[in-house]
């Protein structure tokens, strides 16, 4: 067993946790945060896509032990329990960005790291580029694509 | 995956001594190698040395005339480093275009070019721009250090601590995805050094990375894609799978060599 001390979602999370430990059955499992899925198991889908120390990550490949003394954001912590959803939350929500939902949390993460770094004018061809990691096996991507387009531009504006 | 013991060492040396004093210890670095081989079961060493919190490993800098990579620096750093950008713009463009953005954030040179995949790209730029690859022990020119599928010169306790690239006069990457895995099904890495024209194969040999001579002699004479007409490669000692023919890699090798040199007389 190993003991870690990381911060998730802002919020200190101190635990004993097995060295095997994958960080997304941490999250899951250990801390009930299940709005980060489990598409695929073998780095491929990026369903589990979280931001570690703000940079999106596959938390199906990362070790919960490697993230000990970082800060782990996940999907439950865009937006505050009743507060308004995040503006790329709403975009996909607006956009029909969704259908069955179990990639959403991924494409999220994934959008608001790709806004991180490439601002909030995306073309469509930057932004299917940036999902070379993430599968979605409803949407066909065309209203995923226009989802995140838009929430990039309304997190320009809301910042 | 079965249990291990991790290991987080703060310096090289405290790496290297782990490794001596703990039987099939291994390093962690990304882990985006490691964890899924070891989520199979295809790998299960009982102890982990995390590289990634050693201060400075992952450095990337301007040293005389060489640019030096540090080995736990992140694909993503590499692809966005304004110094790599200035020096040597291809290899920057090939660290942009490994996998996906997340595993761009973990992903690192060193344990790229340790797990030396056939169908990985670093080797390949490695090999062409006649990289030195720098250990706690040793220097090894990038011929000496590839040593055939997923295999190395490295020891059991040796560990990468960062790669030297003299600087080329003209270099372009040109890859051809698999269409299923998005691993290069063949990759290009052309590089024109002061002294003579380097072409490193990666994705197509059945050996690993390799460099295409017949390629190289002729841009020696003249860097152009123009003299590359009626330059084939062979299909012998290639790939052969469900993703392509020997053949079909053969004739890939001529047409992204061609591309590369266009590319790389381009810049
Ligand atoms: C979905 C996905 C797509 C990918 N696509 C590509 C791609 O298109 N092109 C490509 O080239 N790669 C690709 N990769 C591989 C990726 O680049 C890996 O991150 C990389 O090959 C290994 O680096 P790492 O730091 O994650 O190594 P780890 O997984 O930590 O380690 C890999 C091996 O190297 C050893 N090692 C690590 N660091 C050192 C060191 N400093 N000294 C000695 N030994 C060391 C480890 O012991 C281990 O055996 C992909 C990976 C995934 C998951
Ligand atoms: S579950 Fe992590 S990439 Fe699919
Ligand atoms: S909405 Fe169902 S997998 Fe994307």
């Amino acid at each position: 067993m190993a003991k870690i001390s990381l911060i998730v979602n802002g919020n200190p999370v101190n635990a004993n946790v097995d060295s095997r430990t994958l960080l997304v059955q941490f999250l899951r499992e250990n801390l009930r945060l299940t709005g980060t899925h489990v598409g695929c198991d073998t780095s491929q889908c990026g369903a589990c896509v979280v931001h570690l120390d703000g940079k999106a990550v596959k938390s199906c490949t990362t070790l919960a032990v490697m993230a000990d003394g970082h800060e782990v954001r996940t999907i439950e912590g865009l937006a505050a329990d009743g507060a308004p959803l995040h503006p790329m939350q709403e975009a996909f929500r607006e956009h029909h960005g969704l259908q069955c939902g179990f990639c959403t949390p991924g494409m999220i993460m994934t959008a608001v790291d790709l806004v991180n770094r490439k601002g909030h004018d995306l073309s469509d061809h930057v932004i299917r580029e940036e999902l070379e990691g993430n599968l979605c096996r409803c949407t066909g991507y065309q209203n995923i694509v226009t989802s995140i387009a838009a929430g990039a531009k309304a997190m320009g504006k809301s910042a | 995956m079965y249990e291990f013991k991790y290991h987080r060492p703060a310096t090289v040396r405290q790496a290297a001594n782990l490794l001596v004093k703990n039987e099939d210890a291994k390093v962690i670095a990304g882990g985006h190698t490691l964890v899924p081989v070891m989520k199979q079961r295809l790998a299960s060493p009982p102890h982990l040395v995390d590289l990634s919190h050693i201060e400075g490993l992952d450095t990337i800098e301007m040293k005389g005339r060489s640019l030096v990579i540090g080995a736990t620096a992140k694909h993503a750093a590499v692809a966005t480093s304004a110094v790599v950008g200035e020096a040597i713009p291809a290899l920057a463009e090939l660290a942009g275009g490994i996998g996906d953005p997340a595993v761009r954030h973990k992903g690192t040179i060193g344990g790229s070019l340790a797990n030396n995949d056939p169908t990985a790209d670093y080797p390949a730029a490695v090999l062409a721009l006649g990289a030195t690859i720098v250990t706690n022990k040793r220097r090894l020119k990038a011929e000496e250090f590839f040593q055939g599928l997923f295999s190395t010169a490295l020891e059991n306790d040796e560990i990468i601590t960062k790669v030297m690239f003299p600087l080329p006069k003209k270099a372009a990457y040109i890859k051809f995805r698999n269409q299923a895995s998005r691993y290069a099904l063949v990759g290009v890495f052309v590089a024109k050094r002061p002294s003579d024209v380097r072409v490193a194969v990666t994705g197509a040999g059945s050996d690993g990375v390799f460099r295409a001579t017949a390629f190289e002699e002729a841009l020696k004479k003249r860097f152009s894609h123009k003299v590359l007409d009626g330059v084939s490669a062979s299909a012998d000692g290639l790939n052969s799978d469900l993703h392509g023919s020997a053949e079909y890699r053969a004739h890939l090798i001529g047409v992204l060599t061609r591309r590369a040199v266009e590319a790389a007389t381009a810049k």
